[in-house]
């Protein structure tokens, strides 16, 4: 064995599946079944235009290469679907700044198309009449995340990969050095000089076991799912304030939704974030604001049943950015988690990049910015 | 009382005492009881007339004049009514019908508010406060598919006596009962008596599996003879019973011409050559009942599984469930009858009388001595009845590659398999979130414990899962969310 990645989500998914191509040979680890932290919680929004140029950009761009090219290797059950996104805007003033942050956007490599109020129309007939203008964002894109969670560990399985659901990791071996040498679990020893921890919202637990501190925390989202519907909403949209809300540093609630259709009839209404634990009741205060601020967005909402409510807990670091390759304090151990609201999008980037690095080849990115002691100094250990 | 716009985010003004969900006999009884003894009661319930699964009475105007003669135990729900139109009167019973509460949520102060729905087209939306919370929330039927359940003419059992019930409209003429458990022989004496013909009751399971706890039944002397009242009924009424038998395959086109009976073995396999066909219009199916658990998860009430195979609300002697201020009663604690629905209500209710006034009178303590004592003698029939009844794990062999599972989802057998033994899902989430078993219209509650039993047969050994979470109750208009925001 070379090398064992702890957590089936779809973060430890990409990573089985470009580091058992690569050659060499893989185990897989979730104490659930595949999908069942994070990834079996969230929406599979693959976003460029939620990210303002810098290296969560980069990593987006890479990852929407990297999709288009699955969306033709795995089977069609995945539903990717190369939507677009369009970013609206109800006053002038959040007009302009969303302006501004495409023009920096298309400078990085990003496509977006400023958009009047009647080409808005046109793209989505439901839109109320009182927004003022918006941004098309056409490398915006979906997929359902479990199934193609579920479709990169069977194709990392016919590899040749080992697939364990149902088997926690209860200890990081080390060898008098302190370098890895494997892992145990609940059901015994797994050998190998690497450990990838993809251990997602649990990640900085996962850590701990090897004596290294990754300072990573739930922030709650919730989901709105309506009965399902013939097709009124086209794009993933949302509005112009949701940036602003992604990158916010606070723990309290932001809610400004992204509305968008599904291939089998019902819209989702996401999501909400805060931090606030694992606490699993359902916020009333907080899915009646999404309710709110997506029937604003689309009056013909106003009159659908909501069927289903459901949360899930994305993997926050505290300045965003995942934590992705070799980690210099424990040789062996490498951490690819803490991609917060966006770990479905980035997953096949941070899978490609990790194999690379196992590998000893260079990375496609700089890794710098994702270094996993980078907390070392701020967030002293706990 | 609906709100006004403005107002709708608060609940109304005014705390009760106790807030009791379902007016099944669970419900009226605990309701009833705490009011009797000065609490002050908000009843909500779904339906528009009290009585739950069981009295659910005949809709006004159609010419239902005895109802009694459809149910036994009328005469303590006359008097139950009788009590709550009392109370009602003097304003110590607050009774919401055509209330459905979709969510519970509880306050800082430990208070619960329940958020109810109303009304069809015109959804209006009604918060209630009180300090302690009574789930008496009953029970579905549960459904094990099989090939050609989807066809017009294939009814579900409890569905084909509450139509009787409320509209007294027969879903045929000739008509086959099948499936496992008591409830079957109480259908087919009730479609007999409003005139259909059922030529055969088919039971998966076998009535001498209860000769195996002698001690069980001799302390439920009423149990064995209600079996004798309906074995003597259903012979007079010249219904087959045929135990350890299933229907393995329905025919017909557009809708039920016939059905194909097999015999079972002890783990419910059906025996290869035993198929006999039965002609039939109608087919009445159902495999015993589901506890109804979504606002006690919600209110984060801790569950267990039952012999029966479902799961219930965790519930101790004083039917405390595991979060302080949460009580639960009937169905809702685990599969049992109207009888044991009855003595649990009262009893929930004297406890929860003994936790506000800090004591009970001498009375009421002998009164709950006794009510304990019927509760564990009928709690030990239900184990019972729930062990004989549960299906056996050879049930999914009726099942065809493309028998539907998940109607709704139109999610077949066959896609389950595949998403277990080839894409690793083991538990029913998994399936759910692979196959979209379980999202459509009914949330799973048709389909879910078939799918945890198939996930749990073609998976590789995970831990099946414990009830579904389903955050709303039901569904509930974007609108009604909306209008519960806060401004900004
Ligand atoms: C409401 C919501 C909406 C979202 N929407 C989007 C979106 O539209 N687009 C997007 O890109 N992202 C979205 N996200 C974020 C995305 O879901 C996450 O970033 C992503 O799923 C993280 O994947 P992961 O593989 O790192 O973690 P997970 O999926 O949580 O996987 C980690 C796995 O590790 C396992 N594990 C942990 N500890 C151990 C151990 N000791 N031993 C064995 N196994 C262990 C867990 O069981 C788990 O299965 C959303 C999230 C939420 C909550
Ligand atoms: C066809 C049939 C025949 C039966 N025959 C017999 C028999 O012969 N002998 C016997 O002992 N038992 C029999 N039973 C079982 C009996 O009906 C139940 O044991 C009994 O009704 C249980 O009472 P309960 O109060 O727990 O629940 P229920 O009677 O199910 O009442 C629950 C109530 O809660 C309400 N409710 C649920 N959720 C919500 C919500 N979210 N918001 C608002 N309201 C809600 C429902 O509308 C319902 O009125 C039979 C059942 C059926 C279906």
């Amino acid at each position: 064995m070379d090398v064992v990645i702890v957590g089936a989500g779809m973060v430890g998914a990409a990573c089985a599946y470009y580091t058992s191509r690569s050659g060499l040979s893989v185990a897989v680890v979730d104490r659930g079944p595949v999908a069942g932290g994070t990834t079996g919680a969230g929406e599979g929004n693959l976003l460029v235009s939620d990210k303002v140029p810098g290296p969560e950009l980069e990593l987006a761009l890479l990852s929407a290469s990297l999709w288009q090219r699955l969306s033709e290797e795995l089977p069609p059950g995945i539903e990717y679907e190369l939507k677009g996104g369009v970013v609206v805007a109800a006053s002038e003033g959040s007009l302009a700044t969303l302006a501004a942050t495409a023009a920096g956007q298309r400078e990085a490599g990003v496509e977006a198309h400023d958009v009047t109020p009647d080409r808005l129309r046109e793209l989505e007939p439901h839109l109320a009449p009182h927004l003022v203008g918006g941004c098309h964002y056409p490398q915006d894109a979906q997929v359902q995340p479990a199934l193609a969670a579920a479709e990169l560990v069977h194709s990392a399985s016919r590899a040749g990969a080992l697939v364990r659901p149902g088997e926690e990791v209860v200890e990081i071996l080390r060898d008098r050095a302190g370098a890895v040498r494997g892992v145990r679990t609940n059901r015994g020893e797994l050998r190998a000089p690497v450990v990838v921890n993809a251990a997602g919202t649990w990640g900085g637990d996962l850590a701990a076991l090897a004596g290294v501190n990754l300072p990573v925390l739930p922030r709650r989202g919730f989901v709105l799912v309506t009965e399902p519907l013939p097709r009124l909403v086209r794009h993933k949209v949302y509005a112009a304030e949701y940036v602003a809300d992604v990158s916010s540093g606070s723990a309290a609630l932001q809610t400004s939704p992204v509305v968008e259709g599904t291939p089998s009839g019902p819209v989702l209404i996401g999501a909400s974030r805060e931090r606030v634990g694992f606490d699993r009741t359902l916020s009333v205060p907080v899915v009646s604001r999404l309710a709110a601020r997506a029937a604003a967005l689309f009056p013909v909402l106003a009159d659908v049943r909501v069927l289903r409510a459901y949360h899930g807990f994305r993997p926050y670091l505290p300045d965003h950015l995942p934590a992705i390759g070799p980690d210099p304090r424990v040789p062996g151990l490498f951490h690819a988690c803490g991609h917060e609201g966006a770990g479905i999008g980035l997953a096949p980037a941070t899978g490609l990049l990790i194999a690379d690095a196992i590998r000893g080849k260079r990375p496609a990115l700089d890794l710098a910015p994702f270094a996993p002691d980078r907390f070392d100094a701020t967030c002293p250990v706990t | 009382m609906p709100h006004s716009k403005d107002d709708r985010r608060t609940p109304e003004t005014g705390c009760a005492a106790i807030a009791v969900v379902g007016a099944g006999p669970a419900g009226l009884a605990a309701a009833v009881t705490a009011a009797d003894h000065g609490l002050d009661v908000v009843l909500l319930d779904a339906a528009a007339a009290p009585g739950g699964q069981y009295y659910r009475s005949p809709a006004v105007g159609l010419g239902a004049n005895r109802p009694e003669a459809l149910h036994h135990h009328w005469r303590a729900f006359a008097e139950l009514s009788a009590r709550l139109a009392a109370h009602r009167d003097t304003g110590a019973i607050r009774h919401l019908t055509g209330h459905q509460v979709w969510t519970v949520e509880r306050t800082g102060g430990g208070d619960w508010i329940l958020h109810a729905v109303t009304g069809g087209g015109e959804e209006a939306h009604t918060a209630v406060r009180a300090r302690r919370m009574l789930l008496a929330t009953g029970a579905h039927e549960r459904q094990l598919p099989f090939p050609g359940w989807t066809l017009p003419g294939v009814v579900s059992a409890a569905g084909a006596q509450a139509m009787l019930k409320s509209g007294l409209v027969l879903p045929g003429r000739r008509i086959v009962v099948a499936g496992s458990g008591p409830l079957l022989q109480a259908v087919a004496l009730s479609l007999t008596r409003a005139g259909a013909r059922v030529p055969a009751l088919v039971e998966a399971a076998g009535y001498g599996a209860y000769a195996r706890a002698p001690g069980v039944l001799a302390a439920n002397p009423g149990k064995a003879a209600e079996a004798a009242r309906f074995g003597a009924g259903l012979a007079g009424a010249r219904v087959r019973v045929l135990t350890h038998r299933a229907v393995t395959e329905v025919h017909g086109d557009e809708r039920v011409e016939a059905v194909t009976v097999s015999r079972v073995d002890r783990r419910w396999r059906p025996v290869a050559g035993t198929g006999r066909r039965i002609a039939c219009d109608a087919l009445a199916v159902g495999h015993g009942l589901v506890p109804q658990l979504e606002l006690a998860v919600a209110a984060g009430c801790g569950t267990r599984p039952g012999p029966d195979g479902t799961h219930a609300v965790t519930l101790d002697e004083q039917l405390r469930t595991t979060v302080p201020g949460v009580w639960a009663a009937g169905e809702t604690g685990g599969i049992g009858g109207v009888e044991l629905a009855l003595s649990e209500g009262e009893l929930a209710a004297l406890s929860i009388i003994r936790e506000v006034r800090g004591g009970v009178r001498r009375q009421e303590a002998r009164r709950a001595v006794a009510l304990r004592r019927s509760r564990h003698r009928l709690r030990a029939f239900a184990t019972l009845m729930g062990t004989v009844h549960r299906p056996g794990a050879g049930w999914s062999e009726w099942l065809g590659g493309d028998t539907e599972v998940c109607r709704c989802e139109e999610v077949t057998a066959g896609r389950i398999r595949t998403a277990c033994e080839e894409l690793g899902a083991g538990d029913a989430r998994t399936v759910k979130l692979l196959t979209r078993a379980g999202m459509g219209w009914c949330q799973g509650r048709t389909c879910g414990f078939a799918v945890r039993e198939l996930a749990a047969a073609h998976g590789t050994g995970q831990d099946p899962g414990g009830p579904e979470r389903r955050p709303l109750a039901c569904p509930v208009k974007l609108s009604t969310l909306a209008d519960l925001a806060e401004p900004g």
